[in-house]
């Protein structure tokens, strides 16, 4: 075994080890340079985890201590968990340095290190929920990654923030309860847990016919306890309250990344253990596709009515959200692949438009309304073109990664021909909407007054975020066919 | 039906207490009794663990003197997960609790109505 495959171990264990050394209680600086460079490190060992295992062409299964399968617990790494792994760390990084200024200032100086705890717990969950191969071991980082996100919502610790929180909790609280019992149904009818023998257990479950109730509720179960954590259609609404009120490296990290751990984890769960067939046999890949395009209507819907840029750019979440699980819905290898396309895109342009957003509102006085970043663009010009690159993005303007998601997601939706309707009409009339408040956002805030006497000081971290955020969202939308074919690679060998 | 009830009478038992927890994290505004429900919910779960995990006339998985034959045992992997699933139990229990304190330090009541009530009239 080449010495490469150890480094998805090595990732997890990083950012476990510098979350509890952080919680010694270091200087704010030197809590925030930890988990940065814990975030760089790990995209850079991401990176040649990523160039190794696509070159390679091949997945492995890694036990984790002196338990051979079916007993112990195990990682998987693949190209495509390799490639989640690589933007996920990387997006991190990039929230961390583009949200810098506003979390020393929104964030408590004492309690600093603890937020920079709970970012590095974010980080190892997104990674265990990427790689893992054990569903338990994935329950256990689910509830992780659910308080260290609460965590990250609350850690400006003011008022709304608070009660936002204690939304966003109880119900990601009916989320884990769900997922817990449809993974104890599970081990009930089967007798394991980790994936591969789970899969080979359903799979003569199902070949047999024999207890399809059992597996659809908890196929259903799972499923919905990963949609209400990851904002699926109906179980939204604690999303924009939560990411709107949040510090922006908050909003960032919850909008960009950990609402697609659980997508990425309800991926795997549906090609790895129950398979595409089996899942389109149980019915649940149609509902699961109905709420995924009812997401995409409302939360554009609802976007179009906000006028807090924040809430605004939440509510746009929950309809991006949308479109990853309208690609999982339509239950082909194709629309899993654009849903994975489009887990990437957003990763980028989200946090582009939060850390633009909030640069743009530090040079307005701090103010978050939308009125108030009239000609904002002309003073941090930088941020403006940030903002508009991840608006573009959105609306799906070819060029940049959000095209090529929704190009995907119709190509994807081809092969079924009742679905293929419903899902073009539903792209069409999700780019307008979209259209109907990011362009006006956009034209909002290049427009009107023209520089202001005093200049804002110069942010060069934010800058950097900005330019690199910025570059992905490019990335993706110039190399198209590349990623595709190793995502499609990846799926193959999930 | 009354004897698939009364073989099943554990996973109905964890169903019914499963509802009654579900049913009141979602619906009952005050929060510390959302914290109570989601105990109910999570020790649903936890029967239903180690009910299937228990075989009438074998021993708990523990080496004493009886040697090492595995028929004489009850599988031990339920078990371990009913322990898991505690710890992340009372984890996310203290945390909740935390949460609620602070919140209850902020605007005085622990009922959600009240809580968005008094967000409104502060102008939040």
């Amino acid at each position: 075994m080449p010495f490469v495959w150890n480094l998805p171990f090595f990732c997890i264990f990083l950012c476990m080890i510098a979350a509890i050394l952080l919680s010694l209680g270091p200087r704010a600086r030197l809590a925030w340079g930890v988990s940065f460079g814990v975030a760089a490190a790990c995209a850079l060992a991401s990176l040649v985890f990523l160039v190794r295992i696509a070159r390679a062409d091949t997945a492995f299964a890694y036990t984790m201590g002196k338990f051979p399968a079916p007993f112990g617990n195990e990682i998987k790494g693949g190209p495509l968990q390799g490639l989640f792994g690589f933007v996920f760390s990387l997006v991190m990084c990039l929230c961390l340095l583009g949200g810098r200024t506003d979390f020393f200032a929104d964030v408590d100086e004492k309690k600093t290190g603890l937020a920079c705890v709970m970012l590095c717990m974010v980080l190892a969950s997104l990674f265990v929920l990427t790689y893992t191969n054990d569903i338990f071991t994935a329950y256990v980082f689910i509830e992780i990654s659910t308080i260290a996100a609460c965590a990250l919502v609350m850690a400006k610790d003011s008022g709304p923030t608070l009660v936002a929180t204690v939304r966003y909790l109880f119900l990601s609280l009916l989320g884990s309860g769900m997922f817990l019992f449809g993974l104890v149904l599970l081990y009930a009818v089967t007798g394991h847990l980790l994936m591969p023998q789970l899969s080979a257990a359903v799979a003569k479950l199902a070949a047999a016919g024999e207890r399809r109730g059992v597996l659809a509720l908890s196929l259903g179960l799972m499923t919905a306890g990963l949609g209400v954590k990851s904002a699926m259609f109906p179980f939204h609404r604690w999303l924009p309250d939560a990411h709107g009120s949040a510090t922006t490296a908050s909003s960032a990290v919850l909008s960009g990344l950990v609402v697609k751990g659980y997508a990425v984890l309800l991926i795997l769960l549906y090609v790895r253990v129950f398979t595409l067939d089996t899942v389109r046999a149980l019915r649940v890949s149609d509902a699961v596709f109905v709420l995924g395009f009812s997401g995409m209507i409302l939360g554009s819907v609802r976007a179009i009515g906000e006028t807090h840029v924040k809430r605004m750019l939440a509510w746009s979440t929950v309809a991006q959200v949308g479109y990853i699980f309208m690609g999982v819905g339509l239950g082909t290898g194709a629309g899993v692949a654009a849903a994975c396309f489009q887990i990437l895109a957003h990763a980028f342009a989200k946090p582009l438009l939060f850390v633009s957003a909030g640069r743009l509102s530090a040079v307005s006085g701090h103010e978050k309304q939308l009125f108030a970043l009239r000609g904002s663009a002309r003073r941090a010009p930088l941020a403006g073109l940030g903002f508009g690159v991840g608006a573009l993005s959105m609306v799906g303007i070819p060029l940049f990664g959000g095209f090529a998601a929704k190009a995907g997601l119709a190509l994807g939706s081809i092969p079924d021909g009742t679905k293929t309707a419903v899902a073009l009409g539903v792209l069409a009339l999700s780019s307008v909407l979209n259209a109907l408040y990011y362009l006006p956002a956009l034209i909002n805030v290049w427009s009107g007054a023209p520089a202001e006497a005093s200049r804002p000081g110069r942010d060069d971290a934010c800058s950097a975020a900005i330019l690199l955020l910025a570059a992905g969202v490019l990335t993706l939308g110039l190399r198209f066919g590349p990623v595709m074919d190793l995502i499609v690679r990846g799926l193959a060998l999930v | 039906m009354l004897t698939l009830l009364v073989q099943n009478r554990y996973a109905v038992t964890a169903s019914v207490l499963f509802a009654v927890g579900f049913l009141h994290v979602l619906l009952h505004p005050d929060l510390i009794r959302k914290v109570v429900a989601f105990n109910i919910m999570d020790a649903s779960v936890f029967l239903l663990l180690a009910s299937r995990g228990t075989v009438a006339g074998r021993a708990a998985a523990i080496l004493t003197d009886g040697g090492a034959d595995p028929s004489r045992y009850v599988n031990p992997i339920p078990a371990g997960l009913v322990l898991t699933g505690i710890v992340v139990s009372v984890s996310v229990s203290a945390f909740s609790l935390a949460l609620i304190q602070r919140v209850y330090g902020v605007y005085g009541t622990t009922d959600l109505r009240r809580l968005l009530e008094a967000m409104k009239k502060r102008g939040e």
